[in-house]
């Protein structure tokens, strides 16, 4: 291992983090360079002075600052909440549902009236129909020429 | 922090008082300012609190902690620099100068010119670390001073653990430069102190 090398695992190597294959690499290589020798000695001195700067206390006021903080914070809204968000939205769409409901249960009058007549007339046209083809009968039928001429409905069959 | 998200206000309490201290400590090397600090740090749980819901235990939570932490740190003090420098554009003056105020030295008093020396050194290291770039003071503040293991320091910083040890060797390299005066024996220490603390005054 050279110098180079080892800048990678001599922190790892100090602080006790480094794997044992590391820790002999390093150890090797530390028997063999003064010059790394040196600087792992300084480094330890380094962390030595490190630790003389002081620890700050937190101010007493911290805690009940952040409490007030926190109350202050709007609250926590649940899934059904966002759901609904208000009652009055909720009813009106509730009463919307439940009249759409029962407009479409109650049948239309119109359509089924004019169906009814609809069905009579052809019932009628069916009946009256051996008379109306037989032309020949129609035709010669003298009777029929003293009733008055009627108007020509033209929806009727020929 | 489950639990915390679960709802239970009484976890939310454990875990600002078992991360309160060590955060506002982290905060307050980040950007030695200890108003600031605890500031940032209410931040930090307040974001928290807000995005509990969102938590996923995919990570270590001293890993979301101290990411919110570290991103707000560095916020503020890009801020700060830069409202240091629209200030400083007419101010003429020495940046990078300690901010304790100025100090007259007494007579020769062992007791108070010790504590003097003591709180020098302090601030030499304070400066000597603050002086470091940004990556590099995370990085030293997370393992010197919060006792992270690498993969989480990696995971904050958002590098791998090959980075992050390269990232400490230099960062220590620098200190150990830096510090040089500092690391020597307490007592050629206390033989150049007197001196220094005269230009400074």
């Amino acid at each position: 291992m050279n110098c180079e090398r080892i800048e990678k695992q001599l922190i790892a190597y100090m602080d006790g983090r480094a794997s044992s294959t590391e820790r002999r690499e390093v150890e090797a290589h530390l028997a063999d360079c003064g010059a790394c020798r040196t600087r792992a000695e300084e480094f330890r001195l380094l962390w030595g002075v490190l630790d003389e700067a002081p620890q700050a206390e937190t101010s007493p006021a911290f805690d009940a600052r952040l409490r007030a903080r926190i109350a202050a914070e709007p609250p926590r809204q649940s899934l059904w909440a966002w759901l609904v968000p208000s009652p009055r939205l909720a009813l009106a769409v509730s009463l919307l549902l439940v009249l759409s409901v029962w407009i479409s249960s109650v049948p239309a009058p119109g359509p089924a009236v004019a169906e009814v007549a609809q069905s009579e007339a052809e019932f009628k046209m069916i009946k009256d129909l051996p008379v109306l083809e037989d032309y020949d009968v129609l035709a010669n039928f003298e009777a029929l020429s003293e009733l008055p001429p009627q108007p020509v409905d033209a929806n009727r069959p020929m | 922090m489950l639990d915390v998200k679960a709802g239970d206000d009484a976890s939310f309490e454990l875990l600002l008082h078992k991360y309160r201290t060590p955060l506002v400590n982290f905060l307050n090397r980040m950007v030695r300012d200890s108003a600031t600090a605890e500031d940032l740090a209410q931040e930090v749980f307040l974001r928290i609190y807000r995005a509990r819901n969102k938590y996923a235990p995919n990570a270590k939570f001293t890993t979301w902690l101290y990411r919110i932490a570290t991103n707000l740190a560095l916020n503020a003090l890009r801020d700060a620099r830069h409202r240091q420098m629209e200030v400083s554009l007419g101010q003429p003056g020495e940046s990078g100068e300690t901010d304790l105020p100025a100090i007259e030295l007494p007579d020769r008093q062992p007791g108070i010119e010790q504590q003097l020396m003591a709180r020098d050194r302090v601030e030499r290291i304070r400066r000597a670390i603050h002086a470091l770039p940004e990556k590099q003071r995370v990085a030293v503040l997370l393992h010197k001073y919060q006792e992270m293991d690498y993969d989480e320091i990696a995971r904050i910083l958002e590098c791998s653990e090959s980075a992050l040890k390269s990232l400490l060797f230099r960062a220590y390299e620098t200190l150990r430069v830096e510090l040089a005066p500092l690391v020597a024996p307490p007592k050629d220490c206390r033989s150049k102190e007197p001196a220094r603390e005269g230009r400074r005054t």
